[in-house]
């Protein structure tokens, strides 16, 4: 959605340029990610900050498929959304510039071998906390919460809820979160595995699966997109906390990286980034999350 | 090792589905990949280049191009089998390429002169095929065939991403639950593939010593 924007706002900008100041009304001038307080503090010696620091790069991991939380935009080569943002927010309390930042993709199999044998140093892809994931990774956060919900065909007003996918198909990510409560809760749904969200949406409405789950947030962006097809219905019917994955036996880091959320969320960044990013669905900011220190 | 002692009997759904999903495929592209093989050998220009066509644009496409055009591109042509139909078809369409080509290198190993002998005792090119080149060309081709086989059952990991619950995609499912076990997880699945594949070998093998001593 985010790309379509900016496409198309190039192509108007474009237009503009050729047409002298003919009414282009829709294509708003680009806006520039904001930019987030920078520390200038020096850190433990032998700690991970220092290191990192002194270095002048970091390694995170991502998602590069994600509308709006990380989504690799195909005309920048760059990742954009709002766990690219909470990135940089990390990054500039160590630091460094966005430009320092080495994103690379982590889809959701890799998140665990990537922080373990130090692939990456952090890893901040839709990574829902949970107690199994914290028995070999570190979480800090949470730095945003969302919940599962559907999408369905605007004329279909059969499924109104999770309740009513009784011998439905519905479409998620393999290996998603998303889909396994939808296999152990709703077991007489049935559950379609694809690749993207992007496929599972072309699969909606070329009529072969009945809905699409995933974090609302997701959903909303998709609708958003083909409003005259698509709809999001339902209230939210689990929860997930996106957390940001260390090393499991890094504390300091862990400690280091909830201070700075906590800074975040205090001075404005967090909501600073949240616009810049899944706001622009048109949904305002919500509450910030509770960190979660164990 | 916990996690696959309780979730054993869902794995061991998901390698049938694997399964069933390969072995439809299978026979489907053996039947295409001989009917390819033919037209590629037979005197009529068009079905020589609709063959050699056929094996130039499929064999050098990636397999995971083929199962976007058939899963997206079929329902936009009104047909909407299911997922798994749809799964069968891009694997068959690809793999039919190489048994094609597999075949063809069969019949080519038979010296000229046979076919010549048959046609001069007025065999038509039909019985040519049948009774001469096919019998002694796909002894001949048993490993590589093998090999195409192979490669279309582990090729099936490709549904997972395509709405087919089959092996791979039940991996990931338990590797997403069980991010403490991942490694036992990897190894367990690797071994399920060789399983299979190791059977299929042993039931080649088999075959081509029985072939051998009749």
């Amino acid at each position: 959605m985010l790309m379509r924007t900016r496409i198309l706002a190039a192509v108007g900008v474009g237009l503009a340029l050729l047409a002298t100041a003919s009414a282009c009304g829709s294509s708003k001038p680009k806006t520039g990610t904001p930019s987030y307080a920078a520390t200038q503090a020096s850190f433990a010696a032998g700690s991970t900050m220092e290191k990192l620091h002194n270095a002048g790069k970091i390694n995170i991991g991502v998602k590069f498929d994600q509308p709006g939380i990380g989504m690799k935009n195909p005309a920048t080569d760059k990742p954009e959304g709002f766990d690219i943002e909470i990135a940089k927010v990390v990054a500039a309390a160590l630091g460094l510039k966005p430009e320092q930042i080495n994103f690379q993709e982590a889809v959701s199999k890799n998140r665990e071998p990537f922080l373990q044998n130090g692939t990456v140093d952090l890893v901040i892809a839709s990574y829902s906390i949970t107690d199994t994931r914290k028995k070999v990774v570190g979480f800090a956060g949470p730095y945003y919460q969302t919940g599962q919900q559907l999408m369905v065909r605007k004329d279909d007003s059969s499924i109104k809820g999770p309740d009513d996918l009784s011998g439905k198909k519905v479409c998620s990510v393999t290996g998603s979160t998303p889909l396994a409560n939808i296999q152990n809760k709703y077991k007489s749904a049935i559950a379609v595995p694809f690749a993207t969200y992007t496929e599972c949406v072309q699969q909606l409405t070329n009529g072969s699966v009945d809905a699409v789950t995933t974090d609302g947030a997701i959903l909303l962006g998709y609708a958003a997109a083909q409003p005259t097809k698509l709809k999001v219905v339902g209230e939210p019917f689990s929860k997930e906390k996106y957390g940001i994955g260390v090393k499991l036996e890094d504390t300091a880091f862990r400690n280091f990286i909830n201070d700075v959320l906590q800074k975040a969320i205090d001075n404005g960044d967090w909501k600073k980034a949240y616009e810049a990013t899944l706001g622009k669905s048109g949904n305002a900011a919500p509450q910030p999350p509770t960190l979660e220190r164990y | 090792m916990q996690v696959l002692i309780d979730n054993w009997g869902s794995i061991l759904r998901a390698f049938l589905e694997t399964l069933e999903l390969a072995g439809l495929s299978a026979v489907v592209c053996l039947i295409v990949g001989s009917l390819l093989a033919v037209m590629r050998v037979s005197p009529i220009p068009p079905l020589r280049l609709f063959g050699s066509g056929y094996v130039t644009i499929v064999r050098n496409t990636p397999l995971v191009l083929v199962f976007i055009l058939v899963v997206h591109g079929l329902p936009e042509l009104g047909l909407k089998g299911s997922f798994f139909t749809r799964a069968v078809i891009a694997l068959s369409v690809y793999t039919a390429a190489f048994v094609c080509e597999v075949l063809r290198s069969g019949m080519l190993t038979i010296p000229a002169g046979q076919a010549e002998a048959a046609r001069a005792l007025g065999m038509t090119f039909g019985q040519n095929l049948r009774l001469v080149i096919m019998p002694q060309a796909v002894r001949a081709v048993l490993p590589p065939l093998t090999s195409v086989m192979i490669a279309l059952l582990k090729n099936t990991a490709i549904a997972e991403a395509f709405g087919v619950a089959e092996a791979t995609g039940k991996m990931d499912d338990l590797v997403r639950d069980h991010a403490d076990a991942i490694l036992p997880i990897f190894i367990a699945f690797a071994a399920g593939y060789m399983i299979i594949t190791l059977g299929l070998s042993r039931i080649v093998a088999w075959y081509e010593r029985r072939a051998a001593a009749s």
